[in-house]
């Protein structure tokens, strides 16, 4: 992979303090290096517990990392202000974890939109892409100006699906996007992942559909490295 | 880009005891920021130091003003105070009998505010005060009611519409969700949102419903004691807290 990385990490390390527990530190990661270029999908894996969604979160900027550099595009999440995280987030870096979080009566509709509704794009153009989407991942056009709280578990992920796929992100987390859906719609998902690399999009994802890493990704990275206690 | 609003050591004290002490904080356009925080840590006491309503005893909140850029409020005269909250400022008070005018009709309450700023046509404040109606899903026919005809939840959006009317910057709330009962709740976090997006509205919550603020605000500050123990992105305090507080304060929240 040619050119410069989309996302790279370097160092970082990252405990849990639990002050009301007799302040117990437990280090989750050490000197975790990784790098994912622009049009890359590269896949994590390690046991569970071994830090996998610990280090997607650390990117997003979910949990703080303690130490080291965490670079998305031009900036260092590890280092960034509150709102320079949301601008990224907004702008640059999509997330699709498993659980779908929304406020409760959104019609699906504009839970699908609102990516693009806060980019500034137009109402009719955002929801245009968004009924594209939703169609294409199969959810009945009669659920669309329902909130999506009353959807069935792989209703909502294919919702959580669209909504990260909504905007063209140059880079992409991706928890589990496979988990809990049938074949045709699975085939989807891969297909939109497919569609998101060939546009130049970096891909970080956490696969246990273990058929579906070998399609999409071109690298994996074992986090068992990372995780304090368990390196060689 | 310049804030909308800087707040710099604002201090309040009551006697001996702490309100609210040595509070810094900026707010950009487009911004809302949570404050969370046990009764009496002091949110509500900063809250009132901000808007006006309490008289700080030391510190600087500066604001962005239309005309003149970056000013301290404090140091304003009180009609040019006044004048920030009919105009670019919006309270919404946590009780909506402290937020409106109960003895004045629906429209009343809300074309009031436009009057205040200097509108006269009938008509048109009329009309505008339908559409806010119709924005915080008001029957336009009860337009000529008084809010005590109103429930809780119709209430505390007419206090919404009566805020919003004129087009603020900045709105205060103080617990804008409290005491509603959940299915209203949800339709006015969806309404707030919408507005900030919308409109490019800042606003500064202070609430003790981390759900709340999880949807709604984008930073988040902690108070205890009248201090800020932790502030930062909204999801990142409430899933990786760093303060003791923070972490009992998250522990605690009841699952439903």
């Amino acid at each position: 992979m040619g050119g410069v990385a989309m996302i790279e990490i370097s160092g970082l390390c990252k405990n849990f303090v639990l002050h009301n527990q007799g302040g117990a530190v437990i280090p989750v990661m050490r000197d975790a290096v990784l790098s994912v270029a622009p049009g890359e999908c590269v896949a994590l894996v390690g046991a569970s517990g071994a830090g996998k969604s610990t280090l997607m979160r650390m990117i997003y900027g979910n949990y703080l990392a303690e130490s080291g550099v965490i670079r998305v595009g031009d900036l260092d999440v590890a280092q960034a202000a509150p709102r320079e995280v949301i601008a990224l987030r907004r702008e640059t870096l999509g997330y699709v974890s498993q659980f779908l979080r929304v406020v409760p009566r959104v019609p699906t509709l504009d839970v699908v939109a609102e990516p693009l509704l806060s980019l500034g794009v137009a109402r009719p153009d955002a929801l245009d892409r968004a009924r594209d989407l939703l169609g294409r991942l199969n959810i009945p056009e009669r659920l669309w100006t329902l909130s999506p709280t009353t959807f069935s578990g792989g209703e909502q992920q294919r919702v959580n699906i669209a909504r990260g796929f909504a905007h063209a992100y140059p880079a992409l987390l991706l928890d589990e996007p496979t988990a809990s859906l049938d074949a045709a719609n699975r085939e989807v998902v891969l297909t939109l992942i497919e569609e998101a690399k060939a546009r130049g999009a970096a891909i970080l994802g956490i696969f246990h559909d273990e058929a579906a890493r070998d399609r999409v990704c071109d690298r994996v990275v074992d986090v068992t490295r990372f995780t304090p206690g368990l390196a060689a | 880009m310049t804030p909308l609003l800087q707040v710099k050591g604002l201090t309040k004290r009551y006697g001996a005891r702490i309100g609210c002490q040595d509070v810094s904080f900026d707010l950009y356009p487009g911004e809302v920021m949570g404050i969370v925080g046990e009764s009496g840590s002091g949110k509500s006491t900063l809250l009132n130091c901000l808007a006006g309503h309490l008289e700080a005893d030391s510190g600087a909140v500066v604001f962005d003003t239309r005309a003149d850029g970056p000013r301290d409020v404090r140091a304003m005269s009180e009609p040019e105070r006044r004048m920030l909250a009919r105009t670019d400022w919006a309270f919404v008070h946590q009780n909506p009998r402290d937020g409106l005018r109960m003895g004045v009709s629906a429209g009343g309450n809300v074309g009031e505010r436009l009057m205040a700023v200097g509108a006269r046509h009938y008509g048109n404040i009329r009309g505008q005060a339908l559409d806010w109606l119709d924005r915080v899903e008001i029957a336009g026919d009860r337009i000529d009611d008084r809010p005590t005809a109103f429930s809780g939840g119709m209430q505390q959006r007419l206090q919404i519409a009566r805020n919003l009317v004129t087009g603020p910057r900045l709105v205060f709330m103080d617990e804008p969700t409290g005491g509603l009962d959940v299915s209203v709740q949800a339709r006015l976090l969806d309404l707030l949102r919408g507005l900030v997006r919308e409109m490019g509205l800042s606003a500064v919550i202070v609430t003790h419903d981390l759900a709340v603020v999880r949807l709604l605000a984008h930073r988040l500050m902690v108070m205890k004691s009248g201090h800020v123990v932790e502030a930062g992105l909204t999801d990142q305090v409430l899933d990786d807290p760093q303060h003791g507080y923070t972490q009992l304060l998250v522990s605690s929240v009841l699952q439903a």
